[in-house]
């Protein structure tokens, strides 16, 4: 496929990575923030071939990972409710809750259903007037839009029987987060570039003078990946800061103006509960009051959730950089994707589920 | 979560909405998509679909940039083996 393949030659993989290994001579530590990236880092085997100098630390860009227990126990809650048809991306369907997933409830006679875009569920609640349809409105910045404009068309279309249990995060908080952190010890990023795709770059110019910490802006592919490591390592060791853009085909300074007009409709910064990390200022988007009409958790009155968290599950931590997969005890023995503790061991963006998947051990 | 996948623009139609939608081809696979947030698309560029939505057009000049930083790198190679 065009746009895919080039980015794939593993000859060209191997000129990068000789550049790298030429261009490394002190020990640094980056992190890529997107678990998208962290499973083609893995899967291609990036990591192995980097300079022994150089960590790579894996951030929390995984928004299955970081939606809060007590929204997944609302989920389950409104997905047993008989007249409910609660509708979700796939990768929501299995991660555990307080008791049980969302698969767990479809298996007892809950309907739950799985959407590719949230205009699915649309079509749902147009055409199943006597059900209400809630669609899970999970993600980062880029899929914020997409759920934007569901909404904005559900109010369009005079929809009764549609809304949305919001949970919808933000990147730059997270990464000012690890920045914060006295302990951190990440030094370059790379940043996601779908989010970026949407949001432009204009927002990380500012944490990367603060911080004094290179961004680089960064695709998909392998060779994107191996594009933006080399572009981030080669300003540490120029001793370098600010954001650059690996990504170019696709992600401009300002970002989609069209879409970000609609989400700014739509949508408002709030703070928001991270699993595994707490409390994230600003770390969140929220309907706005005009569009209260559509917050599932307002129209069902979900009340009274009382959430339990693994005591065993370091998710925290692996999301936060601060330690690996391999370091939780019960990675690979009582956490598999089979039977997962904790949610970065269940998403396709999961770091624990690539580590297990791509075999990385101590 | 954030997957995005490069597709060849086929069609571009307006549904009841007024909303833009168009049909998408990746790699031969046909979908629809929305289109509202690429307004200037046309038939045959490319597009970044998430979720049912192209997110972007792809810039088919500014791609070349990464071949030119390959370039160099290659020439780096060679001047100092």
């Amino acid at each position: 496929m065009k746009f895919v393949d080039e980015y794939r030659r593993e000859e060209d993989a191997r000129k990068l990575i000789a550049a790298i290994h030429r261009l490394v001579t002190k020990p640094w530590t980056i992190m890529e923030v997107c678990g998208g990236q962290t499973h083609t880092i893995l899967k291609s085997g990036i990591d192995r071939l980097l300079p022994p100098e150089v960590t790579v630390v894996h951030g929390p860009g995984c928004p299955v990972c970081v939606t809060p227990l007590e929204l997944i126990d609302k989920a389950i809650a409104l997905a047993r409710m008989p007249r409910i048809i609660f509708t979700s991306f796939g990768d929501m369907l299995r991660v555990p809750g307080s008791d049980g997933d969302l698969l767990s409830v479809k298996a007892q006679g809950g309907d739950v259903r799985m959407v590719y875009s949230p205009l699915d569920a649309l079509r749902l609640a147009q055409k199943n007037p006597e059900r209400e349809i809630v669609f899970f409105a999970v993600g980062f910045e880029t899929t914020a839009p997409a759920n934007a404009m569901a909404i904005w068309q559900a109010r369009q279309m005079g929809l009764k029987n549609f809304s949305v249990l919001c949970a919808q995060v933000r990147v730059p908080p997270a990464i000012e987060l690890i920045l914060n952190d006295p302990h951190n010890k990440v030094q370059g990023f790379i940043a996601a570039g779908h989010v970026c795709t949407v949001m432009g770059y204009w927002e990380y110019e500012p944490i990367a003078e603060k911080y004094r910490v290179p961004i680089v802006v960064t695709g998909f592919e392998p060779l994107d990946l191996l594009q933006g490591i080399y572009m981030v390592l080669r300003a540490l060791e120029e001793g370098r800061w600010g954001v650059e853009n690996q990504y170019v085909r696709s992600v401009r300074r300002e970002g989609n103006l069209q879409a970000q007009r609609l989400m700014g409709e739509v949508f408002q910064i709030c703070d928001r509960q991270w699993r595994g990390i707490g409390l994230v200022r600003g770390g969140g988007l929220c309907l706005k009051p005009e569009f209260s009409e559509f917050d599932a958790e307002r129209r069902f009155g979900l009340q009274g959730i009382t959430v339990s968290e693994s005591p065993v599950c370091i998710a925290g931590d692996i999301l936060q950089g601060k330690k690996k997969p391999y370091d939780c005890p019960a990675f690979g023995r009582d956490c598999t994707p089979e039977h997962p503790l904790g949610a970065p061991m269940v998403s396709s963006e999961g770091a624990c589920a690539a580590y297990y998947q791509y075999g990385r051990e101590r | 979560m954030c997957l995005g996948v490069p597709g060849k623009v086929l069609s571009i139609e307006e549904n009841p909405l007024g909303i833009t939608i168009g049909k998408v081809s990746f790699g031969g696979i046909v979908k629809e998509v929305c289109l509202a947030y690429v307004p200037d698309v046309q038939v045959g560029d490319y597009v970044v679909v998430h979720v049912g939505f192209a997110i972007s057009k792809i810039d088919e000049e500014q791609a070349k940039s990464f071949f030119e930083f390959l370039g160099q790198i290659e020439q780096e190679l060679e001047d100092k083996p």
